[in-house]
């Protein structure tokens, strides 16, 4: 049995659905991340999983319970869970006693609450700060006294909500490990929202994309980002080529995409005149001088038109029939000495070509 | 002129020699107003958080009346306590009127809109994402608007010091159920006024010197707090 379940959960602002039919299921010590893009909806499902806010309907289930039946029960579960906002909020007192309210409320011992504040002030690298006003501190200091104080009651249940937007890095760095240690120590099962897709790739079991309200798709974080199932989907995880094409033959699981007078070879199960978008991530290209160079079933002569140096990678955008996106390393735009106006070969294997079908409008 | 001169060194003199008369009715005008404040904000701490926390129809509307309270002349309301506890008034059987009992309860009315109103907002300054914290965090209705009264705890304190401004300040109320009894219910406006008119000016200039400081003291006191 799942620890929390959602059954077709709908939350309408007038008239607009800020979520719609949203089922997710996510088991003790499971890290889920729910990724989208701002106004997606994510706040919304967590607010409506920490019970508070009603939902417009749907089914919300805690350990098998239905969360609907009575307050007095939603109060008990509440208290089962704790949500760390995306604006990290502390209490205008001590660090000491923001981590120790949840505790306080419980009705816990005062020498039990000191122990425990004073571990988990250690947890979170925060004892120098203890008897500072929590106002004080800097956001990433705000906002592992808020993970800090959400951990101190034990959840089973944790929800953040863009834990890391607007940090440094070595905060983030730092939060992340203690989400990973929280999972992994407490069997605590962590909800997560962030827009920072490498995040959910990194520290999720599985990942559900919200765009729009609408859960597009569930799976294993390798899944989502390397067969996204929509064409949304594939935007958000970062696939810059998506070109559309139709089906015009196909042989043993090898389809000839025909991309406006380009053919291009994928792995893919769709029929012949099926129309699909073909995705292709920049990283899975490689760029070479000379044809006989590439074992690759897809080699297309093309013309680079831009070339950017970001760090140690170069995007290059090509031309070679539909406009192409690679990524390559500084290193190579020196070496073969690449520019605009350049020739060159576009090589691909059909394994790295990801099918979509589109609806019949597109 | 010099009569004006003569009144305010013979006020000096009171002062510095802390005649029992002046002390007396600082003292008694210090009491009054202190107890009236605190009974006040027992009541209306507890009631402006439940209008703040909940949400029922007319709720608007409410807080309009409570802000248009905000200037209720005193007489009004010392009409209305008088009516209240004279002796053909529903209460009038508890024979408090012309007591300090009866100055207190009439004052702690006079106050209660400006608490409750000053109250209120001051909870509606608090960031909701703090109720939401409290209440995610497992705090009961009761515990979060603890949380959220200590959170505005300068502002609601401020309300708290203003109301007092008000009521030691008054004169209309506290004379018309007072009686404006020496020794008894005699306090510094309602003195400053019949001493006045019979005039002795040095006693009035003293008592409204305290008057005076009083009011400093609480302005020092709002500003402090309001820099936090």
């Amino acid at each position: 049995m799942a620890l929390i379940e959602t059954v077709d959960l709908c939350q309408r602002h007038g008239e607009r659905y800020t979520l719609k039919n949203t089922s997710i299921r996510v088991d003790q010590g499971e890290v889920f991340a729910l990724i989208g893009p701002t106004g997606a909806g994510k706040t919304t499902l967590l607010r409506l999983i920490d019970l508070l806010d009603p939902p417009t309907s749907g089914k919300l289930y805690f350990d098998g319970m239905d969360v609907t039946e009575s307050e007095r029960l939603r109060f008990k579960i509440r208290r089962r869970m704790a949500f760390v906002l995306q604006k990290p909020v502390v209490f205008n007192i001590s660090v000491f006693d923001n981590i120790a309210y949840g505790l306080k409320w419980r009705g816990k011992r005062r020498d039990d609450i000191r122990d425990k504040v004073n571990s988990i002030l250690e947890v979170v690298d925060l004892t120098p700060y203890k008897n500072r006003n929590a106002r004080t501190l800097s956001g990433g200091e705000a906002q592992r006294v808020a993970i800090a104080r959400a951990i101190a009651i034990e959840p089973e249940v944790l929800l953040l909500d863009e834990p890391t937007a607007n940090l440094d890095p070595i905060s983030t760095a730092k939060i992340e490990e203690s989400i990973l240690r929280i999972a992994n120590q407490h069997d605590t099962a962590i909800i997560m929202a962030t827009h920072d897709m490498a995040q959910g790739h990194r520290l999720a079991d599985r990942i559900g994309v919200l765009i729009d309200g609408e859960l597009l798709q569930m799976g294993d974080p390798r899944e989502v980002f390397n067969l996204p199932s929509s064409r949304e989907v594939a935007e958000l995880v970062g696939v810059e080529n998506i070109i559309d094409g139709v089906i015009t033959s196909s042989q043993e699981g090898i389809a000839v995409i025909d991309i406006g007078g380009t053919a291009i070879e994928a792995v893919s199960d769709y029929a012949v005149g099926d129309k699909v978008s073909a995705c292709i991530k920049p990283e899975d290209i490689t760029l070479i001088i000379s044809k006989s160079a590439s074992s690759a079933r897809n080699t297309l002569a093309s013309e680079i038109t831009k070339v950017v140096v970001i760090g140690s990678l170069a995007r290059v955008e090509l031309d070679c029939g539909f406009p192409l996106v690679v990524l390559v390393t500084k290193r190579s735009v020196e070496e073969l000495n690449l520019g605009s106006k350049v020739k060159v070969y576009a090589s691909f294997k059909a394994t790295r070509v990801h099918t979509i079908k589109r609806s019949e409008g597109n | 002129m010099m009569e004006i001169w003569h009144g305010i060194t013979k006020a000096a003199e009171l002062l510095t020699t802390f005649d029992p008369e002046v002390m007396d009715i600082a003292g008694r005008s210090l009491r009054i107003s202190v107890t009236s404040s605190l009974l006040a904000s027992l009541v209306c701490l507890p009631i402006a958080s439940l209008i703040h926390f909940h949400s029922f129809p007319g709720k608007k509307f409410l807080i309009s009346l409570i802000q248009t309270f905000f200037s209720v002349p005193t007489v009004a309301v010392g009409l209305f306590v008088f009516v209240l506890f004279s002796r053909a008034g529903p209460l009038g059987g508890m024979n408090l009127l012309f007591t300090p009992t009866v100055m207190v309860i009439g004052q702690a009315l006079l106050i209660t809109p400006i608490l409750l109103g000053l109250t209120i907002s001051a909870l509606s300054g608090v960031d909701k994402a703090l109720v939401d914290t409290a209440r995610s965090l497992g705090a009961n209705g009761f515990q979060t608007a603890i949380a959220v009264l200590r959170e505005a705890r300068f502002a609601v304190m401020a309300a708290v010091i203003m109301a007092f401004g008000r009521a030691i300040s008054e004169v209309g109320l506290v004379i018309m159920v007072g009686g404006n009894i020496r020794g008894f219910t005699r306090v510094i406006t309602t003195a400053i006024s019949l001493e006045t008119s019979k005039g002795d000016l040095e006693l009035s200039i003293a008592l409204g010197i305290i008057l005076l400081l009083i009011a400093l003291v609480i302005n020092l006191a709002l500003s402090r707090i309001q820099q936090r």
